[in-house]
């Protein structure tokens, strides 16, 4: 017997609530987006599973999972490109002391 | 004669008849091959890193005009086992608040990227680790790894300096990454696969002939992907004192020794491989072992001239590095990749139309090609002269000279 | 068990526990590391799931750029050299109880799926699934518009990263 689609979807749903916990508990805002990581990998998982198991002829999923690799690469350029210059402004990255739009 | 126009897979299939005859399933011996064959891949290559640590000194010293090592054998060929047993004795000296995990596994990552990118190497017809048809990108997966093993390494010796000597490490690594891949793109574009074998199997004519463009630019950007000179402004001892293994002794140092040297012979078998036609040869579809020494000879030839390379040419600096990475091979490859799609489409489209024997068809494809990577050359040299020019102009101006101001009026004098 | 279900159970306890340490580990370095290793897991799953060029392309983005990325920006964003201080906010519990509730509703709702117990439909051995991925990416009833809408918005994440991290004198 193969593995069921369900075990998939488990996992998947286990890792992004796991990702999901890490972007609501952490302090440090590089931590945050470790966790968005962990989310964005839980949904492509899901995609690819879902592709072999439903519509392996149709080539959809595979595509689509393309698509979110690309987004998930340039978000997390440009969020740390933001903390990075956060850092340089207000010397911390700890989100709870980010909370003034001036200075 | 079947062993010896073989010998490799005929101890292979003796070895897996044996394995069965004494009662295990097929599965199994399956497993155990494909284990045993990765064991001797990887002791192969540790026995010739030995072998070509005694080739570069050799090399290095008679080009200099002296003897290199001439007393451990004949010729020095034993030289390397002294040196190792000096590095196998040494003190394992860990600096005081080093994360140890991670310090001990970066040699070992850093070992293992060059050890995997073997599996995929085709060392004759029927000699290769596995033939998966993304062959080329697990390429530069593997390579990847290698990078975490510096940053692992300089992060984990608690040692500012060796921080930021991994810090540039990984920068230059990861910038001449982007056209070593342009450049690999090049291969797979002209012999329509991706997997390495074949990719082999699909040079009829050598791809250093229909895109020498190509292999010029691969091959500039592994070495400096290696960090040999004359890119080792990073390691070498006159600069920023060993760089990022500068915490690191004995054997561990050695792994990074030895991972270094396996990488510079693993990027002339690559480049043999995918632009000098690997295996190919007079014969060597009949005769697989003669794929293999076609195969060694041109890893060697091209092994070759990387030592030539490091000792002739001076070092750059890290901007000079840089900005021939970003301004010149960076363009430069993404040029040759649009022009070769648009030229190898063209000829596609074409083809049909004009009634070219195979063979005939063959020598007007390579010519178009070469012939489109001979006018991008004069192109570039061309803006190559005009930058060189002023460039020249800028440097010759005389630049402002610090006076020293008059003492005031006030001063005793 | 197949062997196939001993390597997902192994390869997903992996996955699970190496992001599990991720979310809760005091050292942000390690919690780097550790997110390589639940990347790597992932990848895993990729061969499993026959899309082993998922698993290559994984490994050379995600590991080799993303997760590098992070490295570089922890070790540019610390005050000293050690982490001090807890890691969590003060009501971490309450997002454990949002992640618990999240992850029981989704197992209901997947639950209540007829067809979530299939069996994976066999492959054709031959299909080039590269080729057809290639060809579906580029052609004009494929997917030619996301394709180049993703390139657009990877050219713009480029300029705008490089231009929020350029330092001013």
């Amino acid at each position: 017997m193969m593995v069921p689609l369900s075990w998939y979807l488990i996992f998947s749903a286990a890792l992004f609530c796991v990702g999901l916990f890490g972007v609501l508990s952490r302090k440090n805002a590089v931590a945050i987006l470790m966790g968005i990581e962990l989310m964005l990998n839980a949904v492509n998982v899901n995609l690819i599973a879902f592709w072999r198991y439903r519509s392996p002829s149709f080539i959809a999923g595979q595509a689509f999972a393309i698509i979110v690799f690309a987004v998930a690469a340039s978000e997390v350029a440009v969020g740390l490109a933001l903390i990075i210059s956060i850092y340089r402004r207000r010397n911390t990255v700890v989100a709870d002391e980010i909370d003034m739009m001036k200075f | 004669m079947v062993f010896f126009s073989d010998p490799i897979t005929y101890i292979t299939n003796w070895l897996a008849n044996l394995l069965i005859s004494w009662g295990l399933a097929s599965d199994t011996v399956l497993v155990i091959m494909k284990l045993l064959g990765a064991a001797m891949v990887c002791i192969f290559g540790f026995s010739l890193v030995i072998f070509t640590i005694w080739l570069e000194r050799k090399l290095y010293a008679r080009i200099q005009d002296r003897l290199g090592p001439n007393r451990v054998g004949p010729w020095g060929i034993f030289q390397t086992f002294p040196d190792m047993i000096k590095i196998f004795t040494k003190e394992y000296i860990t600096p005081e608040g080093a994360d140890k995990v991670v310090y001990n596994l970066a040699p070992i990552l850093a070992v293992s990227a060059v050890l995997l990118v073997w599996a995929v190497i085709p060392f004759a017809p029927t000699v290769f680790g596995t033939d998966i048809n993304i062959g080329v990108l697990y390429i530069v997966a593997v390579g990847s790894i290698g990078t975490l093993g510096v940053i692992m390494a300089g992060w984990s010796s608690n040692n500012k300096y060796a921080l930021l000597a991994a810090f540039r490490t990984v920068a230059q690594m990861v910038s001449f990454e982007v056209p070593m891949v342009l450049a690999l793109l090049v291969p797979v574009l002209l012999g329509q696969t991706m997997g390495v074998d074949s990719l082999v199997k699909a040079q009829d004519v050598w791809f250093v002939v229909l895109s020498p463009i190509a292999a010029i630019i691969f091959f500039i950007s592994s070495i400096a992907e290696v960090g040999r000179a004359p890119f080792d402004l990073l390691e070498a001892e006159s600069e920023i004192v060993a760089g990022f293994q500068i915490e690191y002794s004995g054997l561990k140092f050695g792994m990074f020794y030895v991972g270094d040297f396996l990488h510079a012979f693993t990027i002339s078998a690559l480049s043999a491989t995918l632009f000098f036609g690997g295996w190919r040869g007079p014969g060597a579809e009949t005769w697989p072992v003669l794929g293999l020494a076609y195969f060694f000879m041109k890893t060697f030839i091209i092994y070759f001239f990387v030592v030539l390379i490091r000792i002739a040419l001076p070092r750059l600096r890290i901007d000079q590095m840089l900005n021939f990475n970003w301004k010149f091979l960076t363009p430069l490859a993404l040029v040759l990749l649009m022009v070769t799609a648009v030229v190898e489409k063209s000829l596609i489209h074409f083809m049909p139309s004009l009634n070219f024997s195979a063979v005939g068809f063959l020598i007007f494809r390579s010519l178009v090609l070469l012939l489109t990577n001979i006018l991008i050359i004069v192109v570039t040299a061309i803006f190559l002269r005009a930058y060189a020019r002023r460039e020249h102009v800028r440097v010759s101006q005389p630049r402002p000279v610090a006076v020293t101001p008059e003492p005031p009026a006030s001063v005793i004098s | 068990m197949t062997p196939m279900q001993i390597i997902f159970i192994l390869t997903a306890a992996a996955t699970l526990s190496a992001a599990v340490l991720v979310v809760t580990t005091r050292n942000i370095i390690h919690a780097a590391l550790w997110l390589i290793v639940s990347l790597f897991g992932v990848a895993v799953f990729y061969v499993l799931l026959n899309a082993g060029f998922f698993a290559v392309v994984q490994v050379v983005i995600y590991i080799g750029a993303i997760a590098i990325l992070f490295i570089f920006a922890v070790m540019l964003t610390r005050r000293l050299m050690s982490d001090s201080g807890p890691q969590s906010n003060t009501n971490w519990w309450l997002a454990a109880v949002i992640s618990v509730l999240l992850f029981v509703g989704l197992i209901w709702m997947l639950s209540s799926w007829r067809g979530v117990t299939g069996e994976p439909p066999v492959l054709k051995s031959n299909i080039d699934t590269i080729g057809l991925l290639g060809r579906a990416l580029v052609s004009p009833d494929g997917f030619v518009l996301p394709f180049e809408l993703a390139s657009v918005l990877l050219v713009a994440a480029l300029i705008g990263a490089i231009y929020v991290a350029w330092e001013r004198k």
